[in-house]
């Protein structure tokens, strides 16, 4: 019963925090000077790239619970963390060009964290296939436990190796933001709570309907 | 005694699959012609006589293996699945660390096998001596194992859902990004006759990619092999 209460004040939370997050950008942060509006994208895109990455860590710590203990919870929290992970990684690479163009004047460049995004993005997508593909509910938690271990470790790889790729070429791209003022870190820093509440909403909604359909078809 | 056991074990189907192989010789004769289809197609890209062709040939190379390297490893899991085959071998006493290491053995030996004829012939097509630089080998050791190690754990996985098929490209390509990069990267710089310092950072990626999935697989792949 706590535990239906207090997803129930996280649900709302997220439902508040969201305009809340969206006040912050565009009204408490102050106008990019050289950027104007379209730097405001960074609020969402930053908290976006968060939940996406973040989210893999939940599936891979859930994938090794799962393969010790063998549980339905991992299995379904696991599933569920890449599901919404693979959501928020495509909203990463939607609101990404669409700052990039009219600030670098491309769309896309093969920089490390654009590249690593997108690779993250297929390793994700391949699990979402995956589940989808396999009939047998533990063969199905298994075999993804194992993509979602490799997936983990595999990122960090991929990072480095499209940095040593790059390095040798000139860098057209300086990424990172450096000097951040003070009340656009805060406005950041709101949209993250926020899109970390709303990450942890859509996770407990995924895991009690994973939870139910398998109540529902034990049953019959 | 165990570990003496999981060596035979390894070193019979190794033998199993080399034989099935040699009698027939269907799988490697097709992705050999197939990996010499996709050199040719590629080779489209550039025009004829130009110096274009040594600058992508690592590229070409590398694309040519891993895609005729797919058709391989889906062919050897199916062949395993379709008949039952590794059912019947999960009977046996044998331990699943030497079906898995077999199975990665047999499959780095027909990879081997494959670029043992693929790679004199790729040098006449593309006038590129890809071993000029005895560096080379290495890189082909170690990306192949790279490439076979992950290879087999996926097919496995693949060979059990329902879309096989496309299931091991979706899969195996996103996490294979590093070490086909590295390797295309560390064989272009061979060809342009670079010194070692420039590639070695590209060797190293590939050995230490290498060591950490070889941990990985060692610890995660018992539930894959299982049924």
């Amino acid at each position: 019963m706590l535990k239906s209460k207090l997803f129930f004040v996280i649900d709302v939370l997220a439902i508040v925090m969201i305009p809340v997050a969206l006040w912050f950008a565009f009204f408490y942060a102050p106008l990019e000077l050289r950027m104007g509006a379209i730097q405001k994208i960074f609020y969402f895109h930053v908290a976006s790239a968060w939940v996406g990455f973040a989210a893999l860590f939940v599936t891979f710590v859930c994938s090794i619970i799962f393969l010790i203990k063998r549980n339905h919870f991992s299995d379904d929290l696991a599933a569920a963390s890449a599901g919404i992970g693979l959501l928020f990684c495509t909203v990463v690479l939607m609101t990404g060009p669409l700052w990039a163009r009219p600030t670098w004047g491309v769309w896309w460049t093969w920089d490390p964290r654009l590249t690593t995004t997108l690779i993250l993005w297929f390793i994700y997508a391949g699990y979402v296939f995956l589940r989808k593909f396999i009939d047998d509910p533990d063969k199905r938690g298994k075999y993804c436990a194992v993509l979602g271990i490799i997936g983990f470790f595999d990122v960090p790889i991929v990072f480095l190796s499209i940095r040593f790729w790059r390095t040798i070429h000139p860098n057209v791209v300086q990424s990172g933001g450096g000097g951040l003022h003070p009340d656009m870190r805060t406005a950041m820093f709101v949209a993250l709570g926020a899109f970390t509440l709303l990450y942890i909403s859509l996770a407990n909604k995924r895991v009690r309907l994973a939870k139910l359909e398998r109540e529902y078809y034990t049953a019959e | 005694m165990a570990k003496n056991n999981i060596l035979k074990d390894t070193i019979a189907i190794i033998r199993k699959d080399v034989m099935l192989e040699f009698h027939t010789r269907e799988v490697i004769s097709s992705m050999l012609v197939f990996a010499l289809l996709v050199v040719v197609v590629f080779s489209f890209i550039f025009e004829p006589g130009e110096h274009e062709q040594q600058r992508i040939a690592g590229g070409v190379y590398w694309m040519a293996l891993v895609f005729s390297g797919l058709l391989g490893l889906g062919k050897s899991m199916l062949s395993e699945t379709s008949g039952g085959n590794l059912e019947a071998l999960l009977l046996t006493p044998t331990s699943r660390n030497a079906i898995f290491l077999g199975k990665v053995f047999s499959n780095l030996i027909f990879m081997f096998a494959l670029q043992a004829v693929m790679l004199p012939l790729f040098v006449i097509l593309y006038e590129v001596n890809l071993l000029s630089d005895p560096m080379m080998l290495a890189v082909i050791a170690a990306t192949t194992y790279g490439f076979v190690l992950l290879g087999t754990l996926f097919s496995l996985i693949a060979s059990r859902t329902r879309t096989r098929e496309i299931m091991l490209p979706l899969l195996l390509l996103p996490v294979l990004v590093p070490i086909l990069l590295a390797a295309i990267q560390a064989t272009n710089a061979m060809v342009a006759m670079s010194p070692l310092e420039d590639y070695i950072k590209w060797i190293r990626l590939i050995v230490v990619f290498d060591i950490i999935f070889t941990a990985i697989s060692l610890v995660v792949f018992d539930p894959v092999v299982e049924e």
